[in-house]
């Protein structure tokens, strides 16, 4: 009886959708850990906490931002490739309402993620009204952003000095990075929005059939536009904060490649790309663990290019791992082993 | 009255004239031979990756690894010529072997594990990537006597035109890609599987064989756009073709093919590529543009196509 219950209990907790993902992180944490004991050591100096582990969310939270997106944005079956082009549009459109006007921070602000919202209503439209597969709908963006981003900076890094903005990217509040609070302000309240109301719901019923969804009074449109729309807010926001860090909107190389890492966070946090359910959590798992992993190779002093070869075969591991004909292969691997 | 399939192709053709006219009468020099062949030369290696795109899109897939696969290819040659003191004629074939087994490896995940096309090639591009850096991060020079001599051999055209024997090995290449496409038992199976995989199945066609064959090709042509970059550049470097995937998608659409696979023709990517470089010498000649608004003008221009591709399928479905 009782090693039943145990059993049906571990059996629970390795099917459970966290262990892989949290198993990853914690594995890389040992890692480190055993390469240098005081790895996970926080220290307060100045009003501020200093650390590995203090850096590695504030080094991650632009990736965080486009994860929490791109989480929504799969799970409807979508996929979002512009918001590193989006990130250098909204950063681009900061600066210069910073260097060429007195307008106040609120507006640079509001305009910046105006921009991001006008770049996700485009996106959205083009994938939800014009039924355009949104590989090729957000590659339009993806295309065009950066050199959008080129035009407004007229081709120069441009960049600014003003306090309060910077303190977005760089300043602290109660001893933690802003970068840090922003993430978490932007997760609590999608996580509100999708898990305490039926949003959550609407989402993975149109990733799962969307014209399923849509017999049974689910506006599948709206819900893809939103998604979109939800994107590109977390994209402009990113975008902002990676303004903030460097002081200047460098239109060639912010966000270059983050798209990537966001959906290969998606991905690691045990997501099927082909939409349905979907946890922002675990999508925020799979950013740690990327950032652990860029971490890690810079610590332990293996050259940083290698970080590209291990990223790829950990996609590749993982798509394997979730792919059914793959596991069945194991399994029956694992059988043919046990019965000789 | 045509048939709509051709509808995008002739669209293109028409741009492309016009664009040609208005840069006769705007700029001297933009209309003449030169610029025509200059459009082939300097858009060869693009227009040999295009070409392997459309093979995947005609399929119903993409393979967003050209790029990568470019610059892998780029850096081995230079470095096994210019640090290993092999012979470029040993070099090129076990480079192109390289090529066609990463191709087959993505082919395989994608058919035998029924993962989609767009998250392997990513993956495997990354890995490219990744594995050039690693082989090289700096530019790696070339400096043999046959990159030479290739460099100086070519055909004199009439109005002091000239051809270089690269290009020619491009026209090659683009010939037999039409004769694979149009006129192959392979050719027609990359048809078949692009308009509907499950009744290509049922008509026997070889879906594994053809599937893995479609991106081994991909990958193949790419490792061969990569030889021809450093006949281009006298080097390799691993950043090179950033982007290039985007601009080969971009010509094969701008070509005529359909996003969804099943028609398309080898021709349109040709004509699609010109058709973007000659926006780019329109910039280059026009002198006081952003060579950024080179990049919106694809943009628009993919968006108007992809568009047009809508229209066209909604009224052939209702007609």
């Amino acid at each position: 009886m009782n090693t039943e219950t145990s059993h049906s209990f571990t059996e629970r907790l390795l099917k459970s959708r966290y262990i892989w993902p949290l198993a990853a992180l914690l594995l890389m944490l040992i890692f480190n850990l055993l390469l240098d004991a005081s790895f996970l050591d926080i220290h307060f100096d100045n009003g501020r906490f200093y650390g590995n582990p203090i850096d590695i969310l504030h080094r991650s939270a632009p990736v965080a931002l486009l994860a929490i997106g791109m989480t929504v944005v799969i799970a409807t079956g979508g996929i979002d490739l512009s918001v590193g082009a989006v990130m250098a549009i909204a950063g681009a459109v900061c600066a210069n309402l910073l260097v060429a006007t007195d307008v106040s921070l609120f507006t640079v602000l509001v305009a910046g993620i105006a921009s991001g919202l006008l770049c996700g209503l485009i996106n959205g439209a083009l994938v939800s009204y014009m039924g355009i597969q949104p590989i090729i709908a957000t590659l339009l963006l993806m295309v065009t952003g950066r050199g959008i981003a080129q035009l407004l900076n007229d081709g120069q890094i441009v960049t600014f000095q003003h306090a309060g903005f910077s303190w977005l990217g760089s300043g602290t509040l109660l001893g933690i990075p802003v970068t840090i609070w922003l993430v978490l302000l932007v997760f609590g309240i999608s996580q509100l929005m999708l898990r305490r109301t039926a949003l959550g719901l609407f989402v993975e019923a149109v990733g799962c059939n969307s014209s399923a969804s849509r017999y049974l009074g689910i506006n599948d449109r709206t819900v893809k536009l939103m998604a979109y729309l939800l994107t590109g807010f977390c994209a402009a926001l990113a975008g902002i904060i990676s303004a903030a860090d460097i002081n200047g909107s460098d239109a060639n190389n912010v966000g270059l490649w983050l798209e990537l890492d966001a959906i290969l966070a998606v991905v690691l946090g045990g997501a099927a790309l082909s939409g349905g359910r979907f946890s922002i959590p675990l999508s925020l798992i799979g950013v740690l663990i990327i950032q652990t992993l860029n971490t890690t190779i810079m610590v332990s002093g293996m050259p940083s290019k290698l970080n590209l070869l291990i990223k790829a075969l950990a996609v590749v591991l993982v798509l394997l791992l979730q792919s059914d004909i793959f596991r069945k292969q194991i399994s029956g691997l694992a059988g043919k082993w046990r019965h000789s | 009255m045509i048939a709509r399939r051709f509808v995008p192709l002739l669209a293109t053709f028409s741009l492309l004239v016009v664009m040609f006219i208005i840069g006769g009468f705007q700029f001297e020099g933009f209309a003449s031979l030169q610029v025509v062949t200059n459009l082939l030369t300097d858009n060869a290696f693009l227009l040999v990756v295009a070409l392997g795109m459309t093979l995947v899109i005609l399929s119903g897939g993409i393979d967003l690894s050209v790029g990568a696969v470019v610059a892998l290819s780029g850096v081995l040659c230079a470095v096994l010529i210019s640090e290993y003191q092999w012979h470029p004629l040993l070099v090129f074939p076990l480079v192109l072997v390289i090529g066609t087994l990463f191709g087959t490896l993505m082919g395989s995940l994608i058919y035998f594990y029924k993962l989609q096309p767009f998250i392997v090639t990513l993956a495997g591009m990354f890995f490219a990537r990744g594995l050039a850096t690693t082989i090289s991060e700096e530019s790696v020079g070339i400096d043999h006597p046959l990159y030479y001599a290739v460099a100086d051999s070519g055909i004199a055209l009439p109005g002091n035109a000239w051809l270089p024997s690269y290009a020619i090995i491009v026209i090659a290449v683009l010939a037999g890609l039409f004769l694979l496409t149009h006129y192959s038992r392979f050719g027609g199976y990359i048809y078949a599987i692009g308009g509907n995989s499950q009744s290509a199945a049922l008509m026997g066609v070889p879906i594994a064989r053809s599937t893995i064959g479609i991106y081994a090709m991909s990958s193949f042509l790419a490792a061969f756009a990569g030889i021809l970059y450093t006949f281009y550049t006298f080097s390799g470097y691993a950043l090179t073709g950033i982007g290039m995937e985007l601009d080969a998608i971009a010509a094969v659409v701008i070509g005529g093919t359909l996003l969804t696979g099943g028609s398309g023709y080898i021709l349109g990517t040709l004509l699609g590529v010109m058709l973007m470089g000659i926006i780019q010498t329109y910039i280059i000649f026009e002198g006081t543009l952003n060579s950024w608004w080179a990049r919106i003008a694809i943009g628009l221009l993919l968006f108007v196509f992809i568009a047009l591709q809508k229209v066209l399928n909604r009224s052939s479905q209702r007609g």
